[in-house]
C-alpha cells in the first residue's frame, strides 16, 4: 500500500502544528467560535450531539495493520473505547476533547494518517472497491488511480471552497461495490477496443435530499489525461455550481439543470483548454504510485481447498468470503453487524485484534467497506479456519454479509446533530427480528439501509429496503422505501406510503420480506422480485 | 420553562445553565425566562460555553425534561449505549428519553 514520501509527511505534520496553534488560540480567546469553526472543520472536527466528533480519513478504505492498531489505541486514549466505521470508508470518534485534538492528530500523523478534508466544501476522501487488488474479476487495481486523485485533490488551492462538498469513487470491476454512480464523480476504469485502459466518467450522482444517478459523460479518458479531465469537471462545477442555496449546490443539481450533454460539452471545452496548461502530472508519478500497490508475495501453490467440516465455519465462508484472484487465497469480510449490535461500531480491543489479524493473515493490510465492515483482502485458505476461530471468539464472527442483518445505519439521532430520528435502534430491532439463520437464508441477498435524516448518510435511497427517519411533530417516524440499489444496476428506492413508528417499521420490513418470499421465482433476489412485480403487492401487504 | 444548554469549550461536553454556572445534569437547569440571550452572550464571551441555545422544558417531581427528543438525548446520552449515559446501567433512563 502507499507510503508517504517526505512531501506527504511534511504536509501532514505542518497541518498538525497549525491546528495545534489554532486550538491554543481558541482556548485562550484569540479566536471566536465563529472564526474557529471553519478551521476545526477543515481538520475533521465537528460538534455533534454530545461532544466534538473527529472524522479520520481512510484513503480508499485501505489501512495497514499499524494504522488499524493506532485507530484502536486512539479509541482508548482519546475516546470512550470504541470507534464507528462509516459509509464513506472512514472512522469517527464521538467523544473527543478539543484540548486533546492536537495530540490525537499527531498520533495519527505518526502512522501516515490525518483528518484533513473530511469536512467542508472540498474534495473529500476518495472511496473505492474494498476488494481492490484482490478481486478475481477486476481489470486493474483501482487504488493507484485513487491515490493519484488523492494527491491531486489534497490542498488543491482551486477546490478548497467549492459550492458544496465533493465525493469521488473509483472502481475497476464490472461489479460495483462502491456505489460509484451515486457519487459526484464516479470513475470506472475500462478497456477500449484498442486494448488500452482508461477512465469512464460518471458525473452528478448523489443521495441526500435530491437523489440522482450519475449519467456517463465521457466513455473513455486516456490515463495520461485523467487528472486533467477531473480538473475540467471540477472547474465547470466550481464556476457554475449554485452558491446561493446550499440545498441546490451539489454538482448533481448543476448537471440536472443544464443537462448531461451540456455539462459534458462544457467539460470538454475546459478540458481542451487545460490540455495546454500542463495540469497533468508526469505518467512517471502514476508509475511510482503503482509500485506501492504491487501484489504481496503470494505463496505459489498454496492449498486451494478448505476443510468445511465445522458447519459454523462453512457458513461463515459461504456468507463472508469471496473468490480471490490468486489460487489458494480468499478475501474475508469481518462483519461489524452482530445480532442486536450497532452497525459499524467496534471496540478498541476489536480494532486492535483486527489489526493483528491483518498483520498475521493478510499481508499487513485491511480495508474498510462502505457497508461498515472490515475486509482482510488476502487470506491464505489454509489459515482461514484459525482466523475465523479468533474472530468468532471476539464477537466478530457474524456470518451475514449482504444478508438482512448486514444493515447500513448512520449514527442517527443518538449521536448526530442533524438527525431527525434514531437509526441504530431500528437496525438493532430488525437485526433481532431476523436473527434466526433460516430466516436470513430464506430472504437471501438483502441490502437494508437506514438514515436518520434526509441527508442519507445511511444510503436509504439505495437499499433494497430503505428506511428514512423523519421528525413528525416532534415524534420519530419512519418511511419505508423499496427497490433501491447501489450496485452496477443502480436504482433509487420508492417510498411505499405513510410512515410508521418504531415498532411499526419493523413489522413493515417483515411484511415486505413475506411478500418477496410468497412471490419469489427461482433464484430471484428480493430486488429482482420487486422489479418484476412492482411496488403494489408490497403496499397492499404493508398497509393492510 | 426556558432553559439553556451548550457545550463546554475544552471538552465539548453537554452542559446546562443552573443559574450560577454550567452543570452536566439537566435536572440542575434553571428557568431563565427572558434572560437567555443575555446569559448566552455573557457566558460565550467568557469562553465558559459555546454553541449555547435556549429550549423549552418542563419541570415535574421527576426533574427537568426538555420538550424535544433531541435535547433529551443530549441530556441523557445515546439511547443505545447504557454504559455511556449519565446514569450508566440504568435502563429506565432510556425510557425517559422516549
Amino acid at each position: 500500500m502507499y507510503k508517504y514520501d517526505t512531501y506527504d509527511q511534511a504536509m501532514v505534520d505542518a497541518r498538525v502544528a497549525e491546528f495545534r496553534d489554532q486550538v491554543r488560540r481558541r482556548l485562550d480567546g484569540s479566536l471566536t467560535e465563529e472564526q474557529f469553526r471553519p478551521l476545526r472543520l477543515m481538520n475533521g472536527l465537528y460538534l455533534q450531539l454530545h461532544a466534538y466528533m473527529l472524522r479520520v480519513a481512510v484513503p480508499y478504505g485501505t489501512l495497514s495493520s499499524a494504522q488499524m492498531r493506532m485507530l484502536g489505541d486512539i479509541a482508548d486514549k482519546y475516546d470512550r473505547g470504541y470507534g464507528h466505521f462509516t459509509t464513506r470508508q472512514n472512522i469517527q470518534y464521538n467523544w473527543i476533547k478539543l484540548e486533546d485534538a492536537g495530540d490525537l492528530l499527531a498520533d495519527l500523523a505518526s502512522v501516515e494518517m490525518h483528518a484533513i478534508q473530511t469536512s467542508g466544501n472540498c474534495i473529500r476522501n476518495i472511496s473505492s472497491d474494498q476488494y481492490a487488488g484482490a478481486a478475481a474479476e477486476e481489470l486493474v487495481d483501482p487504488r493507484p488511480y485513487a491515490e493519484l486523485l488523492r494527491q491531486w485533490s489534497s490542498f488543491h488551492p482551486e477546490f478548497m471552497y467549492l459550492p458544496r462538498k465533493f465525493k469521488i469513487a473509483v472502481i475497476a470491476s464490472e461489479t460495483d461495490r462502491a456505489a460509484m454512480k451515486l457519487h459526484d464523480i464516479g470513475i470506472k476504469l475500462v478497456k477500449n477496443d484498442a486494448g488500452e485502459i482508461g477512465a469512464q466518467f460518471y458525473v452528478g450522482g448523489g443521495m441526500g435530499r435530491t437523489p440522482m444517478i450519475a449519467p456517463m459523460i465521457r466513455e473513455f479518458v486516456p490515463l495520461d489525461q485523467l487528472i486533467t479531465y477531473a480538473e475540467a469537471c471540477l472547474r465547470v462545477y466550481n464556476r457554475y455550481g449554485r452558491r446561493d442555496n446550499k440545498y441546490k449546490a451539489r454538482i448533481k443539481i448543476l448537471v440536472h439543470e443544464i443537462g448531461a450533454d451540456e455539462y459534458a460539452r462544457q467539460a470538454e471545452e475546459e478540458f481542451a483548454h487545460l490540455l495546454g496548461q500542463g495540469v497533468e502530472p508526469p505518467i512517471a508519478e502514476l508509475e511510482r504510485i503503482k509500485t506501492y500497490f504491487q501484489d504481496p508475495p503470494f505463496e505459489a501453490g498454496a492449498p486451494d481447498t478448505l476443510d468445511r467440516s465445522d458447519p459454523d465455519f462453512a457458513l461463515w465462508v459461504d456468507r463472508n468470503c469471496v473468490t480471490h484472484k490468486q489460487p489458494g487465497y480468499i478475501s474475508a469480510t469481518i462483519s461489524l453487524k452482530p445480532v442486536g449490535g450497532i452497525p459499524g461500531d467496534a471496540s478498541a480491543d476489536q480494532i486492535r485484534l483486527m489489526a493483528d489479524l491483518a498483520r498475521d493473515y493478510s499481508f499487513d493490510e485491511c480495508r474498510v467497506t462502505h457497508a461498515q465492515n472490515i475486509v482482510l483482502p488476502h487470506v491464505r485458505k489454509a489459515d482461514l479456519y484459525v482466523l475465523w476461530q479468533k474472530l468468532d471468539a471476539a464477537g466478530l464472527g457474524a456470518a451475514n454479509l449482504d444478508r438482512i442483518g448486514d444493515i447500513i445505519a448512520c449514527p442517527g439521532l443518538d449521536y448526530c446533530s442533524l438527525a431527525n430520528a434514531r437509526s441504530i435502534p431500528i437496525a438493532q430491532k430488525i437485526s433481532e427480528r431476523f436473527a434466526a439463520q433460516e430466516k436470513q437464508d430464506a430472504i437471501g441477498e438483502m441490502k437494508l439501509k437506514i438514515s436518520g435524516c434526509i441527508n442519507a448518510c445511511g444510503h436509504h435511497h439505495a437499499g433494497h429496503i430503505g428506511i428514512l427517519g423523519v421528525d413528525k411533530k416532534g415524534v420519530e417516524n419512519y418511511q419505508l422505501l423499496l427497490g433501491g440499489s447501489e450496485g452496477e444496476d443502480t436504482s433509487l428506492g420508492k417510498i411505499t406510503g405513510p410512515g410508521f413508528d418504531e415498532e411499526g417499521i419493523v413489522d413493515a420490513v417483515e411484511k415486505a420480506a413475506d411478500v418477496y418470499l410468497a412471490n419469489k421465482q427461482g433464484e430471484e433476489r428480493f430486488l429482482d422480485t420487486y422489479r418484476r412485480i412492482g411496488i403494489d403487492p408490497f403496499k397492499e401487504a404493508i398497509y393492510d | 420553562m426556558k432553559i439553556l444548554t451548550g457545550n463546554d469549550l475544552k471538552t465539548g461536553a453537554v452542559v446546562w445553565w443552573d443559574g450560577t454556572g454550567w452543570s452536566k445534569y439537566v435536572n440542575s437547569a434553571a428557568d431563565v425566562g427572558d434572560e437567555g440571550d443575555i446569559i448566552i452572550a455573557r457566558e460565550e464571551g467568557a469562553r465558559r460555553v459555546f454553541a449555547a441555545y435556549a429550549i423549552d422544558a418542563e419541570r415535574s417531581a421527576d426533574g427537568v425534561r426538555p420538550a424535544h427528543i433531541k435535547d433529551r438525548i443530549r441530556a441523557h446520552g445515546p439511547t443505545v449505549r447504557d454504559d455511556l449515559t449519565l446514569n450508566p446501567g440504568d435502563p429506565d433512563t432510556s425510557n425517559w428519553v422516549i
